[in-house]
């Protein structure tokens, strides 16, 4: 059993979008993903102002066995990446959709969030 | 079509104490219940439980047993003494692994051997043909056993609280072994091990496994006991750097690279397999050596992937975790001798990255 809220957006690589009104975005990974990967150690980001392709790699996330890559749902710009993080990987863990959320980013095409599964098609998958 | 996987006689008790299950060697094990971090710390600085009962069990018996044993294992078992267990391991005749396994002496024409769960099937052959050679019985026992064990620096204090108080089991040496009475059921206590913390490894009836696992829990409750899964069991022996068949040895990777050569015995009389192989290559010195290491970095060196030297491949990563207890990434490495010897300084490379390896003598978790 896991969480998903239904406000978010999801991918199939269990990434989940929280879109503002002003074309930004919160990116982080959803609770099924968290409950999967087990305790998280390390999660490895980009600077801010990298620019990624909708599917492309942004970073990794290590737990204790194995590394996993992560995904950009949309094409976006990189705002800010949660440096939290880095002496607090576990809020991934804890606190998937609130703490332990990864980057901030603005959206190529602010629509494009449309394309992604709801929170109702993200269920039918796990 | 593959077999469905087994599972032990906990299976049930693993689910109702919140176990997440992983197939390993043809069983359906817990690879953790609250999560491999905490139940690793709580073994560390309190106890874990763990169902180690997909491991193997053979039993030898019969007047030519010692010399079977010590035909096929490369350490002496001659002068094990009953009521004594000894660590060694079963070489091909060109000096590769064929198991790690323990050797418990349980009378003076007896055996019960412990054999690692995915090389069970292969070490019953391979034990079953060599055994017709000498008067002896051998027979697979793994269906006659369930295995916990109970490890950290709580774990004898806890134990002593469901023993008869006749039986002092603080007393029993370390790689000594008791038969004994347990909460009401009897079972074979060995003062053994796979994390690097004091404990014990209990061989009993598969069907009092469960009811014994939920009074050692209880027992230890107030101590701080936890159940813990594959995930913290394979945490725990790296960092106390044990070695893991099918990483640091195997039919590729001998007792001699693996740094195990107090384990093999080259002059036992009458030899024993492997024994030829493996003092040419003591001899000649090994081309490759099993060595351990930390990472100052947060990324993870994982298995295979390539160790260099001034650019050079000289060596694969064997097995790497992070460590919780240092916090820092650690683990095992196969190394070329010549850039051992040369003192050269080694990086790994990680998602294109070369991070230094910083060689350390096991226990990883406590510095020099």
């Amino acid at each position: 059993m896991s969480s998903v809220p239904d406000e978010l957006r999801y991918t199939k690589d269990h990434e989940w979008l929280q879109v503002a009104a002003d074309g930004t975005a919160l990116v982080g990974i959803t609770d099924y993903a968290q409950q999967s990967l087990g305790d998280i150690v390390y999660v490895e980001l980009p600077k801010v102002g990298a620019k990624f392709a909708a599917g492309a790699t942004f970073g990794v996330v290590e737990s204790v066995k194995a590394a996993s890559d992560l995904y950009m749902p949309v094409e976006a710009e990189v705002l800010e990446a949660n440096s939290t993080l880095e002496s607090m990987p576990e809020l991934v863990n804890q606190v998937p959709y609130g703490g332990g959320w990864m980057l901030k980013i603005r959206l190529t095409n602010p629509a494009s969030a449309g394309n992604l599964l709801d929170a109702a098609a993200y269920k039918l998958l796990i | 079509m593959t077999q469905p996987s087994a599972r032990t006689p906990l299976y049930d008790w693993h689910g109702r104490h919140g176990a997440r299950f992983v197939p390993f060697g043809g069983w359906e094990m817990p690879v953790q219940y609250t999560g491999i971090l905490e139940e690793h710390r709580a073994t560390r600085t309190a106890a874990g439980l763990f169902d180690v009962s997909h491991m193997g069990e053979a039993v030898v018996s019969g007047p030519q047993a010692t010399d079977f044993l010590d035909h096929v294992c490369t350490n002496r078992l001659a002068d094990l003494a009953v009521g004594r267990a000894r660590y060694t391991l079963l070489c091909a005749p060109d000096g590769g692994v064929v198991d790690d396994i323990i050797v418990y002496r349980t009378g003076p024409q007896s055996y019960l051997l412990c054999l690692n769960a995915g090389n069970t099937p292969g070490d019953i052959a391979w034990l079953s043909g060599h055994a017709k050679r000498f008067d002896c019985a051998f027979r697979d026992a793994s269906a006659d056993y369930a295995q916990l064990a109970l490890q950290g620096p709580r774990a004898v204090e806890i134990a002593t609280r469901l023993a008869p108080s006749t039986v002092c089991l603080a007393d029993v040496p370390r790689f000594s072994f008791v038969e004994i009475l347990l909460s009401g059921a009897p079972m074979l206590a060995s003062r053994t091990g796979y994390t690097g913390e004091d404990g014990f490894e209990f061989y009993l009836r598969p069907d009092q496994a469960a009811t014994f696992a939920d009074a050692l829990l209880e027992a230890g409750a107030d101590l701080g006991l936890k159940p813990c899964g594959l995930g913290a069991r394979d945490s725990l022996r790296l960092e106390a750097g044990l070695p893991l068949y099918g990483h640091e040895i195997s039919r590729e990777i001998s007792p001699i690279q693996a740094g195990l050569g107090w384990a093999v015995k080259l002059d036992k009389p009458g030899g024993f397999i492997g024994r030829d192989a493996l003092a040419a290559e003591v001899a000649a010195g090994p081309a490759s050596r099993v060595v351990f290491f930390v990472l100052d970095d947060r990324r993870v060196a994982r298995a295979d992937m390539v160790v260099s030297s001034a650019g050079q491949p000289v060596g694969k990563i064997l097995s790497g975790t992070v460590s919780p207890m240092l916090n820092q990434p650690i683990g095992s490495a196969l190394v070329k001798r010549a850039a051992l010897e040369a003192k050269a300084a080694l990086t790994v490379e990680v998602r294109g990255a070369a991070i230094p390896l910083r060689l350390a003598k096991p226990p990883l978790h406590k510095p020099a």
